[in-house]
């Protein structure tokens, strides 16, 4: 029994839509990450599910039910907002306790759930202190046990910890990924940071432009991005335009095995991950053909790898695409690479891109690569 | 010594290498310590002398302090039947004023800064008008239009008048402090099941009360202690204690008088603050004027 489903959902503002027919579904006791660039809708989405914003059309059901005509205060859904929203003229207590103080639950039931709250996010003994005498992360932490403790069908978290700095905000997450394992609440978390959404969630809904472009567990989203935005938005991905020509993809000088059924007269794109990029040395016995020559831009150390920037002018007949476009190229730390060095590359995995449809997959038989450092260098 | 260093220091414009803490902190705090002792002489001044001279009986020019002491003047301020009848009228209209101008106000003020409308800036803007000419004439085109109305001479006409220079304080002052107030604090009570109402009075209100208290205090002692309005549309048969001042300093140069009625005019306002003094922590009333 899915807890919350979305229904065509549509907000306009003055005509213009914000968020675009989205439809989704979020099963008993998952945890969905709501992932877009600023101002792709995803905020005005949750803040529809939570009853801020009015849908202009479409339905949100919760366990069933359209909550439409009911306002935030009777629906059964809690939020954490991305500002601090503690009422700063109470306690950390009496934050907590107002909304179970509404419910009429008798005074030694609240203060028993508070404890339990408080327990819950790491904050016992804070009961008596204000907001000002809180951290931001502490602020965060309460502004979640006053939502949890309410135990709301639905926990909706609107970009909760991009106010905090990076450590601490990968500490809450880990945090908030633990005690939502624990007490398997369903959970819809909004967020422009791709790195919060894979590590948190069962599902990611990707969103672009106020539409829904792909639903699907981190693994996939990242394997098998449906549309070239999410493969461009999700990690990094070398996109490269490509044409059919003799049942083969030819992207400028080079060539490589095209899928089979591929539309033709259809502008493509080949999408290669930079780790299924692999740096090779030349061999005289494979065709020239299929290794993509590349010089060295510019080398990155990124703590235990390299990345690695680089021009191939070959793949494009764009000459300005040639001389801007940089392949994304990862290497071991132990590669030396330098500026101006060339470099032959494979690419062993792809996805293609026939105008706007769904990609297929292609992977190269595996000819043994050779990564180490001496048989690139030349 | 540390003299010495200080001025020496002072003289090559350096600071001094090792004068001892207190005299450092002298130097730092000096310029504040100066701006106070002036402030207390031209805010206390004036206050002390008033205070002296209403327990003067005597006081003669070389004599520090008055020559003979005694409460003759509070006994014979005290026992004027207009004083008698002013005061409690004066209380009366000004927290009538208060409460009129609060009740029309606060829900303008909570509507400016929640609501978008047309002309909203304009509107806002447009209270400052009331205080941004000479009241004066602006008080007697006002008395001719009342006088038409037979509101010269009633307690109605000098309540209204004196309604209209609070609008400013009262409608700005709520205003900002409203908009301080971060909507998503009122959401996140909304989200927990409280309703609109609710949220008002147990979210907005109380993080906005600093600024309201502010706001009425004010009014209230600018109202007690208004003047012109009254005296136009009031006299002859409204007499207000600030017009009954004038009236009674006219007639007898006597400042006993005028300092024992200076002294029962501060009386409000020294009640007033001391209560609200319980809301207004340090600090948040002056954050209540945007300081």
């Amino acid at each position: 029994m899915s807890t919350l489903e979305l229904i065509g959902l549509t907000k306009r503002f003055s005509g213009r839509p914000v968020v675009n027919d989205v439809s989704l579904s979020v099963a008993d006791g998952e945890f969905v990450c709501i992932l877009g660039p600023s101002g792709c809708g995803k905020s005005t989405t949750l803040r529809m599910i939570g009853g801020f914003e009015e849908a202009t059309q479409g339905d949100v059901r919760i366990d069933g039910a359209s909550v439409l005509d009911l306002p935030p205060n009777r629906r059964p859904t809690a939020m954490v907002f991305q500002k601090y929203t503690l009422w700063p003229h109470m306690r950390v207590a009496e934050n907590i306790a107002f909304g179970l103080g509404l419910r009429g639950l008798p005074r030694t039931e609240i203060e028993r759930e508070v404890k339990q709250s408080l327990a819950l996010v790491g904050l016992s003994g804070y009961d008596r202190r204000y907001p000002a005498q809180l951290s931001g992360g502490e602020q965060q932490r309460v502004a979640l046990a006053r939502a949890l403790v309410l135990k709301p069908k639905l926990l909706l978290l609107d970009e909760p910890f991009s106010n905090l700095d990076a450590l601490l905000r990968v500490r809450l997450r880990e945090e908030l990924h633990a005690i939502q394992r624990r007490i398997q609440i369903t959970a819809v978390f909004v967020t422009h940071d791709q790195e919060e959404a894979l590590s948190l969630a069962d599902r990611i809904a990707v969103m672009n432009a106020g539409r829904l472009e792909q639903l699907d567990t981190p693994d996939q989203i990242y394997a098998r991005p449906r549309t070239l935005f999410v493969a461009d938005f999700i990690g990094q991905m070398n996109l490269l335009p490509a044409t059919l020509e003799d049942g083969r993809l030819r992207l400028g000088r080079h060539v490589l095995p095209a899928p089979e059924r591929l539309p033709g007269n259809m502008p493509l794109t080949v999408a290669v991950r930079p780790e299924d990029l692999a740096v090779v040395a030349p061999n005289r016995e494979t065709d020239p053909g299929t290794l993509w020559q590349a010089r060295i831009d510019q080398a990155i150390d990124l703590g235990h790898y390299r990345k690695i920037l680089a021009f191939a002018p070959g793949l494009f007949v764009d000459a300005q695409a040639a001389g801007t476009v940089r392949l994304k190229i990862y290497a071991p730390k132990h590669f030396n690479a330098r500026e101006g060095d060339p470099l032959w590359l494979r690419p062993d995995r792809y996805l293609v891109y026939p105008g706007g449809m769904a990609p297929i997959e292609i992977r190269q038989p595996l000819v043994a690569a050779d990564h180490s450092a001496s048989a690139i260098v030349m | 010594m540390t003299a010495d260093v200080l001025v020496s220091s002072l003289a090559d414009g350096r600071a001094p290498r090792r004068a001892p803490a207190l005299a450092r902190t002298l130097v730092r705090q000096a310029p504040g310590v100066f701006f106070l002792v002036f402030l207390a002489i031209i805010v206390i001044g004036p206050m002390l002398s008033v205070v002296l001279w209403a327990f003067a009986e005597t006081w003669w020019y070389p004599a520090l302090v008055p020559n003979t002491w005694g409460l003759k003047y509070w006994g014979e301020t005290l026992a004027r039947a207009d004083i008698r009848s002013a005061l409690p009228l004066s209380i009366g209209l000004a927290a009538a004023v208060t409460a009129l101008s609060a009740a029309i106000c606060l829900p303008a003020a909570y509507a400016f800064a929640r609501l978008r409308f047309p002309f909203r800036q304009p509107l806002l803007l447009s209270f400052l008008a009331t205080n941004a000419f000479p009241r004066f004439g602006l008080y007697v085109s006002i008395a001719v239009v009342f006088f038409k109305l037979d509101l010269v001479g009633t307690l109605q006409g000098v309540a209204l008048i004196q309604l209209v220079n609070t609008l400013l304080l009262m409608i700005w002052i709520p205003t900002s402090a409203f908009q301080g107030v971060d909507r998503a604090l009122e959401e996140a009570a909304l989200d927990v099941g409280a309703s609109r109402l609710r949220v008002f009075i147990q979210i907005t209100l109380p993080m906005v009360l600093p600024a309201l208290s502010a706001a009425l205090l004010l009014t209230f002692v600018s109202t007690f202690y208004e003047a012109q309005g009254a005296l136009i549309i009031g006299i002859p048969r409204v007499v207000t204690m600030p017009v009954l001042m004038y009236s009674i300093i006219n007639s007898q140069v006597i400042v006993q008088y005028g300092a024992v009625i200076s002294l029962i005019l501060w009386l409000p306002s020294f009640v007033l603050l001391g209560l609200v003094q319980r809301f207004v922590r340090g600090g948040t009333m002056a954050a209540g004027f945007g300081v």
